[in-house]
């Protein structure tokens, strides 16, 4: 990674750290101590099952939430704010300023995501009193969900590059509905023909496919993952990303600075 | 060799989303800059001063037209390492402090890490700014956010250094400080352009100036010889008198009566009538001195709709 690049990333990250947005942890701290507590009261068999179920989607709904504002404002706040005037007229290249910017917000969203992993396990162990072999899927999908916010964080990016903040983000989070759904999405696309199928196809295979990325359900009952699915998981979510980004790069290139 | 040459830069915005029209705000502008000079760039507001300024930085692109600086192409990332720049109304990340700021753009600027920290310090007390180092931005008055924008501009040491409006928005001292700043800038040999619409500014700074109007260039002109020009043969007679004495305004002097005084300003040609005027009604006279044509009198003739500009230096 070129140095520019690297000292872009760090002080996005230095922004998001001092706009207090990993004060979102307490929220969740909070959120994951009661959820154990409660479980703990009620039932024996199926704490892991709720911990590992809510503990993860929350860190996703989380990460996705801070991803999706977050990423609408990366450069179009820049550019409002005109803090980009001093940068761009260094030796910094655009779609370097862009880049960076992307690995400011998605370095943010690891550490976030490393703290929140943290609490996972912390209540399991409150939970089940001890670690077991399958926890290792509970850590698997962590790793999905990062690369799930890798595709958000790039499409908020992407819309953003040309449209108004709320817009982007009625946007990103609208593919990210329709993207949890892709699964139902191609299944819906089998069983139709004509025009709608072809329709529902096209649609099904270009939105991104977080369902394929959302291996929470699998985790919390312990069952395994195949390797090639994080091989195929892990080159899908880099390149649809680096297609988005991408996209916004060549969109930002061409902008005239207000 | 020149240090900016402007080749027929053009810029020409939409305005307007759905019914998109041309807002003409550059027209074609050739212009070269030497190297080593402090160039002011003046002309009223909507000019196009920011424009062309931002049309160089590269943060918008032009309609037609190119230019230069150093030689190079200005979308060649080699000219970004030698320019300095100061955005017309100075923002910068308000979370950090001045010397994050700095040390952040010197990085960006590729200031070899050893150095970076004693360029650092070093700026921020050239700029006053050693006590207000560690303050975060947010909590920075105008005049230091103008100077601190000064020191990002000069930071890496560039060869030419563009600065939008730097007086504009600061008190009496803060504008005394900023002309100090430039005309060290001017003995360190650093090419200096920087827009105003504070002549006098101009006028104590500048080795050339470009006047623009309406998107168009009036005039490019050095100072010293706009204002050592004598206008055409006229005098200003300053004299002691209750009014305008009648004979006076008969030989059609223009003439304004300020206390007890008068100001008088007269043809050369009919200088020696006024003063016989004036001997005849037994007047003090207490000066009479040749009437320079400013760096003002340049600017406003340059203003005029085009046609009744004398054309003088263009
Ligand atoms: N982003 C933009 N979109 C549309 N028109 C613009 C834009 N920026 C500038 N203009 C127009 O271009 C013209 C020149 O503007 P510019 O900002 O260059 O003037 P200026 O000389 O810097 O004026 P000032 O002294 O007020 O700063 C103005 O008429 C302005 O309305
Ligand atoms: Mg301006």
């Amino acid at each position: 990674m070129n140095s520019r690049i690297g000292y872009v990333a760090f002080n996005t990250f230095r922004e998001a750290v001092r706009d207090r947005v990993l004060y979102n942890l307490i929220a969740f701290a909070l959120l994951l101590s009661a959820a154990a507590v409660l479980v703990g009261e009620i039932s024996i068999d199926i704490e892991r099952l709720v911990v590992v179920n809510l503990g993860l989607t929350a860190v996703s709904l989380f990460g996705v939430v801070i991803a999706i504002f977050m990423g609408i404002g990366l450069v179009s706040k820049e550019i409002e704010k005109r803090t980009l005037y001093t940068v761009l007229a260094r030796p910094v290249r655009r779609w370097e300023f862009v880049v960076g910017k992307f690995f400011g917000l998605t370095g943010t969203l690891v550490v976030n995501t490393f703290f929140m992993a943290i609490g996972v396990f912390l209540a399991l162990l409150y939970v089940a009193h001890t670690f077991q072999k399958a926890d290792l899927w509970v850590l698997l999908a962590l790793y999905f969900i990062v690369l799930e916010f890798l595709i958000v964080c790039a499409l908020a990016l992407l819309f953003s590059s040309f449209s108004t903040p709320l817009m982007s983000a009625v946007f990103t989070f609208a593919l990210f509905i329709i993207g949890s759904l892709a699964d139902d999405l191609r299944g819906f696309a089998r069983i139709t023909h004509g025009t709608v199928g072809a329709f529902a196809t096209a649609i099904a295979y270009l939105v991104p496919n977080f369902s394929a990325l959302n291996i929470i359900n699998q985790a919390a009952h312990g069952f395994a993952v195949p390797g090639r699915l994080i091989l195929y998981d892990t080159l899908y979510a880099l390149l649809y990303s680096a297609m988005a980004i991408s996209g916004a790069v060549l969109i930002f290139q061409r902008r005239n600075l207000k | 060799m020149a240090a900016i040459e402007i080749l027929d830069l053009e810029k020409t915005y939409q305005v307007g989303f759905w019914h998109a029209r041309p807002k003409l705000a550059l027209r074609p502008l050739r212009l070269t800059i030497e190297e080593g000079e402090v160039f002011g760039f003046l002309g009223p507001n909507g000019a196009g001063k920011t424009t062309t300024l931002k049309l160089l930085m590269g943060l918008v692109y032009p309609t037609a037209g190119t230019a230069r600086i150093l030689g190079m192409a200005i979308d060649d990332p080699r000219v970004k390492a030698q320019i300095g720049f100061l955005p017309e109304q100075p923002y910068f990340y308000d979370y950090l402090t001045a010397q994050e700021l700095l040390t952040y753009y010197a990085q960006l600027s590729g200031v070899p890490a050893k150095e970076r920290s004693q360029r650092v310090t070093g700026i921020l007390a050239r700029f006053g700014l050693t006590d207000s180092a560690r303050l975060q931005l947010r909590k920075f008055s105008k005049g230091m956010l103008q100077r601190l924008g000064l020191a990002q501009a000069i930071l890496h040491d560039p060869k030419i250094v563009f600065l939008d409006e730097p007086m504009s928005g600061l008190d009496p001292m803060g504008r005394r400080e900023v002309r100090e700043m430039i005309q060290q800038m001017r003995n360190e040999g650093k090419t200096v352009f920087f827009s105003t619409h504070i002549l006098s500014d101009a006028e104590a700074l500048c080795d050339r100036v470009a006047i623009i109007h309406q998107g168009e260039l009036r005039g490019v002109g050095a100072v010293a010889h706009l204002t050592s020009q004598a206008q055409q043969g006229r005098v200003e007679i300053i004299f002691c008198a209750p009014s305008v004495p009648q004979a006076l305004a008969s030989l059609g002097v223009e003439a304004r009566l300020s206390g007890d005084m008068v100001n008088a300003v007269v043809e050369e040609d009919k200088q020696e009538a006024a003063l016989e005027i004036l001997r005849r009604e037994r007047i003090r006279l207490i000066s009479l001195t040749p009437v320079r044509s400013s760096l003002e009198e340049y600017y406003v003739q340059k203003l005029q709709p085009r046609g009744n500009g004398k054309g003088a230096g263009a």
